[in-house]
């Protein structure tokens, strides 16, 4: 039990893992189950809703200090969107909003001790990077009709060449959900494993004694560093994310390159 | 430039002795705001590089991604290609090159991207 106990403190993947907490029997033999990482989405969703509601609530003409905060992020949000998808791109605002702040909050959420993050596996910053893939091609065709196609002919190609540059073009769109996908769950799961391999070198070393212990003293150090770092990426991450999206949605409004 | 001016205006040179430490304290005065001057743009210079760090370092992230997603991307239509019409290995070879094409596409796409929005972040990148 204690060994297991210990096992468990030094392995850096185990944070990952998915656990039941309520189990509604198989649909096709696939287990339906209320899991951890459910259940931090749901805490996750909780969280954006209270703070979003209770800090507007008020709804003062001068801010308040938390109603600013929502303000702000509201601001961010359409201030980002407008500059890369245009006026017209205002139409994508809640979805790019419930995106970025979902993004956010779940990175920040994991940064707390022994909580679960959401966004450390590749299905969900997959399935997010799929919805904003195929709202493109959709809303893309739906406006557009097969001048949506526009994007992947460049202009002034020349003939031979055509076939040639289509194709490049196609396969580079179709990288987007990938690359978008990847580099959010690379980054969280690189980062919360770095981290917990240093603090877990603080306490193998604290374990051989007086030498042991001074010498724990510089993963310690660099296990705040790299904390302080973590929470800058978990911004930097959902930023990227949320003006990535926006960018895509350029794309659908303006096929033209 | 304009300090030493406005010293050398307000002060005439050869005047008696009370505006001689008149003349005294401007040149003191000017040597302060000059040597002001200068901690301020080391300052200014030391606290640049900090900012531009944080910021290559998730473009750094951002331009390795796209390059490998293509990459990625282009093997595995070249390996699914090669699956359904028997043409091992030459789907893969040819749809790996194509996503190696890609990428680098994707990389240049996206670092003029970012140029863009770093040059001029109030005008949006409307191009039609």
């Amino acid at each position: 039990m204690a060994e297991a106990a210990q096992a468990d403190s030094v392995d850096p993947i185990h944070q990952f893992a998915i656990n039941d907490i309520v189990t509604f029997g198989e649909i096709g033999g696939v287990k339906i189950a209320f899991t951890n990482s459910a259940l931090f989405m749901v805490i996750v969703v909780a969280l954006i809703a209270a703070f979003l509601l209770l800090t507007t609530s008020g709804r003062g003409l001068v801010p308040s200090r938390l109603q600013s905060m929502a303000e702000i992020s509201y601001e961010f949000v359409a201030n980002m969107l407008r500059e890369s998808a245009g006026t017209e791109g205002m139409r994508f605002f809640p979805f790019v909003f419930s995106l970025f702040m979902f993004v956010l909050f779940a990175n920040l959420i994991g940064m707390v001790p022994y909580f679960f993050t959401v966004t450390s596996h590749i299905i969900i910053t997959f399935a997010m990077a799929m919805t904003v893939f195929l709202t493109v091609i959709i809303y893309g065709f739906w406006r557009n009709g097969l001048g949506f196609l526009k994007l992947f002919v460049p202009q002034g190609v020349p003939g031979v060449l055509l076939p040639l540059i289509v194709a490049i073009e196609v396969l580079s769109f179709l990288s987007r959900p990938i690359s978008l996908s990847v580099r959010l769950f690379a980054n969280m799961l690189a980062g919360h494993i770095t981290l917990k391999v240093f603090a877990g070198f603080v306490i193998s070393l604290s374990a051989f004694g007086a030498a042991g212990f001074l010498g724990a003293v510089i993963p310690l150090a660099l296990t705040v560093a790299l904390t302080a770092l973590e929470f800058l990426v978990a911004f930097l991450q959902a930023y990227v994310f949320a003006i990535l999206t926006c960018m895509y949605l350029n794309d659908a409004i303006h096929p033209s390159h | 430039m304009e300090n030493d001016r406005r010293a050398d205006g307000r002060v005439p040179p050869a005047a008696g002795s009370g505006s001689k430490a008149d003349a005294d304290l401007a040149r003191r005065l000017d040597s302060l705001s000059r040597s002001l001057d200068a901690e301020q743009r080391e300052h200014e210079a030391a606290a640049a590089p900090r900012r531009t760090d944080t910021r290559g370092f998730s473009l750094g992230i951002r331009l390795a991604s796209e390059f490998v997603a293509a990459i990625v991307v282009g093997a595995a239509i070249g390996w699914g290609l090669d699956k359904l019409a028997g043409t091992t290995p030459w789907g893969m070879i040819g749809f790996l090159l194509l996503g190696f094409a890609a990428g680098v596409l994707n990389v240049m796409r996206s670092a003029e991207k970012m140029a863009t929005i770093e040059t001029k972040p109030d005008t949006g990148p409307d191009e039609d």
